[in-house]
């Protein structure tokens, strides 16, 4: 070893031949980027608990639609071949390990990488850690799935960030107008979150927006238990001797399957009916442990939700036919946030085959209105980087003989009616009482 | 009155959960010396193993609903004698008479190892098996509507910790390792193959840690990341009991099932704190754990 290190230091040309060689490799992965192709840094979580309920649909959704959309099979308007006739080649990276392993690697897809876009991010703190780092690096990023309010108020003049999913603030609005709607006799509310942002912003969000719609309905219980802790005997005794009428829990992943399967065993879920604003994305798997009636919700016009179009039917059937199970609502959204990139890519006005810079995604992409899965799709909000689109909730119901569940009693809400306007926060919005709210 | 009452019911199945999940982190301890990080693992592959066996049977109706709890326990007993033995022969074997740290950083090493094949095995899929959950229905405790499962769990876990108990203090195998317990060096001079009561106590523990994941396993949603879960949970209750006590654990178990059903019916912003509250309190009044020994330091 040291004999080695000794002849490389007495013979500057075998020292010059090997920093060449080393320079040449590490130029190998740059030319890789700039071969023509565009290249997309993928971001779901692939492994923790995360993983199941969204990452992987997010993954294959995207894996489905890259593959259509490099062989042109997507209908109009997506039918031009990749992005803008440049191939698209995905780099599909984990979303787990926390924020400054994600911010870590993000300057390593676009810095050494060369991706021409990020799309990606189901964690609030990740988009939060992500987005200043994405502006300064002027790196075009979509984030297509975190539901944090802070977004835009942190990242206050946007130009490279984007967002095609909605605000949470949404989906307890849209919550709220649904129960009023169809229980609007209910009279004792209680709650169940998972206790961190994501728990404490939904229950502030939705009971607010109560108070608004429902007033005569008081909240009579809210727990907020450890994020994954899988076992809620005591919360649910702790909810049943309340009585309630309406158990609203913004729970997702395995917690929300475990809630679900222990109250209904427990009989609770037959007292009171249960709103989970992240309901469907386990529309496939309650089979006969949830109630039918049971409201639930996409965080968005997505997955069970997402409407009879021409382009949610060619997704669907290749989602099907690739994985054997329809997608759910993570699956839409990364659909949403790769079609919007592409409109935006393609109205770039570059000549066809080039791939268009950050900036001129970015601008094209600002304000825009796109053609989705989800339907149309208006850049509204955050000064034309947040997206507005309207949401719809709906009572799931099992069918023994297929052993499929499916939403039934859906009712939409337009983007006016749910989405706060520019320049308050959502919270401001609501306890206003909703100014300006333009509902069907 | 209707609270109190829930509270001692909720308390007493989350504290059988505890125990089962804790009693074998607490025996491999007491007699290895070994602060087994892995354990959690050893909980996430009993109830991937049971979860995919029970979801298997169930939904292609194999045979009769009594044979799928049998299989649901049987398949965890398997899971942990295998596992166990591989670990203990395979690696742990080469590293007795390390420093207890080192084993710490060794077992957490084995865990992430472990977190990595469970997800080569049965991907990151959520695995759903809930019929032994559900089959048992529900029973009315004065007007609490409980589930039989749940009341089940609670006379499982206090069978075992009696047959533990009775094992440990009132069979010869129980006095010869209680002897490898109080003194190592003093049994082994007398005799005792120590090294055999190693495999043997810690393939246990595997199979306790397995069994206490496959009777969770039909009450949950199986998900990659559990086995990290509940290791912190075990860990505290060890703790306070006292590390290397069967009946500590019991207690420790308790103490903590019973504090956080009452945080979360009479004060719910509290119950995150008050499983760690207990600990800090015990540990500061009895540093050693509730039933643990004070230990003369040899030099």
């Amino acid at each position: 070893m040291n004999n080695s290190k000794k002849s490389m230091l007495k013979h500057p040309l075998a020292f010059a031949i090997t920093a060449a060689g080393l320079a040449l490799s590490l130029s190998a992965g740059v030319q890789a980027a700039e071969n023509g192709k565009f290249r997309i840094g993928i971001v779901t979580f692939l492994s923790g608990p995360a993983a199941g309920p969204f990452g992987e649909p997010s993954a294959n959704a995207a894996k489905v639609l890259v593959e259509g959309l490099n062989k042109g099979q997507l209908p109009a308007p997506y039918d031009k071949l990749g992005i803008n006739g440049a191939e698209i080649e995905v780099v599909i990276i984990d979303e787990a390990g926390g924020a400054a392993k994600q911010v870590e690697e993000f300057r390593n897809l676009v810095q050494r990488q060369k991706v021409d876009a990020v799309v990606g991010y189901i964690s609030s703190g990740d988009c939060l850690a992500i987005a200043p780092v994405a502006e300064e690096l002027g790196a075009m990023t979509v984030f297509y799935d975190c539901g944090t309010s802070q977004l835009f108020k942190e990242d206050k003049t946007p130009q490279y960030v984007f967002r095609t999913s909605l605000d949470a603030a949404v989906d307890n609005i849209g919550a709220a107008r649904y129960l009023a709607k169809v229980r609007p006799d209910a009279q004792k509310v209680a709650g169940i979150q998972q206790n961190y942002a994501w728990g404490q912003d939904s229950w502030n969000d939705f009971t607010h927006s109560m108070e608004q719609l429902m007033p005569k309905a008081k909240v009579v219980e809210s727990q907020m238990p450890k994020v994954f802790q899988g076992q809620y005997g005591a919360e649910i005794s702790a909810i049943s001797v309340k009585r309630p009428d309406i158990i609203h829990s913004s729970f997702w992943g395995g917690d929300m399957e475990a809630l679900v399967l222990q109250a209904n065993a427990r009989g609770l879920l037959e007292d009171a009916t249960a709103v989970l604003t992240c309901g469907e994305s386990a529309i496939d798997r309650y089979k006969d442990q949830a109630p039918n009636g049971m409201i639930i919700g996409g965080r968005g016009p997505f997955g069970a939700f997402a409407p009879d179009n021409e382009l949610n039917r060619w997704f669907k059937d290749k989602y099907v036919a690739a994985y054997k199970t329809a997608p759910t609502y993570p699956a839409s959204k990364m659909a949403q946030a790769i079609l919007g990139l592409k409109h935006a890519a393609e109205n770039a006005k570059v000549e066809s085959g080039k791939i268009p810079t950050p900036l001129q995604i970015a601008t094209a992409f600002k304000g825009s209105t796109f053609e989705s899965v989800s339907g149309t799709v208006q850049m509204a909000r955050a000064d034309g980087h947040q997206a507005m689109q309207g949401i719809a909730y709906g009572e799931y119901q099992y069918d023994p003989a297929n052993k499929k569940g499916s939403v039934q009693n859906v009712i939409a809400f337009s983007g006016e009616c749910v989405t706060p306007p520019d320049g308050t926060t959502a919270l401001e919005w609501i306890k206003a009482g909703f100014p300006g709210a333009q509902c069907n | 009155m209707m609270s109190l009452f829930a509270v001692l019911i909720d308390g007493t199945i989350y504290a059988s959960w505890l125990f089962l999940v804790a009693a074998g982190l607490t025996v491999i301890y007491g007699v290895m010396r070994i602060l087994n990080m892995a354990h959690g693992s050893f909980y996430a592959i009993g109830a991937y193993t049971a979860a995919s066996l029970v979801g298997w049977y169930f939904n292609n109706g194999i045979g009769p609903v009594w044979a799928g709890y049998l299989l649901m326990l049987g398949c965890a007993l398997v899971a942990g004698l295998i596992v166990g033995l591989i670990i203990e022969r395979g690696l742990l074997r080469f590293m007795y008479g390390r420093d207890e740290v080192l084993m710490v950083i060794i077992t957490y090493a084995l865990l992430l190892v472990l977190e990595d094949t469970m997800k080569m095995i049965w991907g990151v899929n959520p695995y759903f098996a809930y019929q032994p959950y559900a089959e048992m229905g529900r029973s009315a405790l004065a007007g609490l509507k409980v589930s039989n499962y749940d009341l089940m769990l609670v006379g499982v876990s206090a069978v075992l910790g009696l047959c533990l108990w009775l094992w440990l203090e009132r069979t010869h195998q129980g006095k010869v390792l209680r002897a490898v317990i109080h003194d190592r060096e003093v049994a082994m001079a007398m005799g005792v193959n120590v090294r055999r009561m190693f495999t043997l106590v810690f393939v246990l523990g595997t199979m306790l840690g397995t069994l206490a994941g496959a009777l969770t396993a039909p009450a949950i949603s199986v998900v990659p990341g559990m086995g990290v879960e509940v290791i912190v949970l075990a860990f505290a209750v060890v703790v306070i009991g006292g590390m290397g006590s069967i009946e500590g654990a019991a207690v420790g178990a308790l103490l903590v099932g019973l504090s956080r059903a009452a945080a979360v019916h009479y004060a719910p912003e509290f119950e995150l704190f008050v499983i760690y509250g207990v600990m800090a309190l015990v540990l500061a009044v009895r540093p050693q754990g509730l039933f643990g020994r004070v230990l003369a330091r040899k030099i």
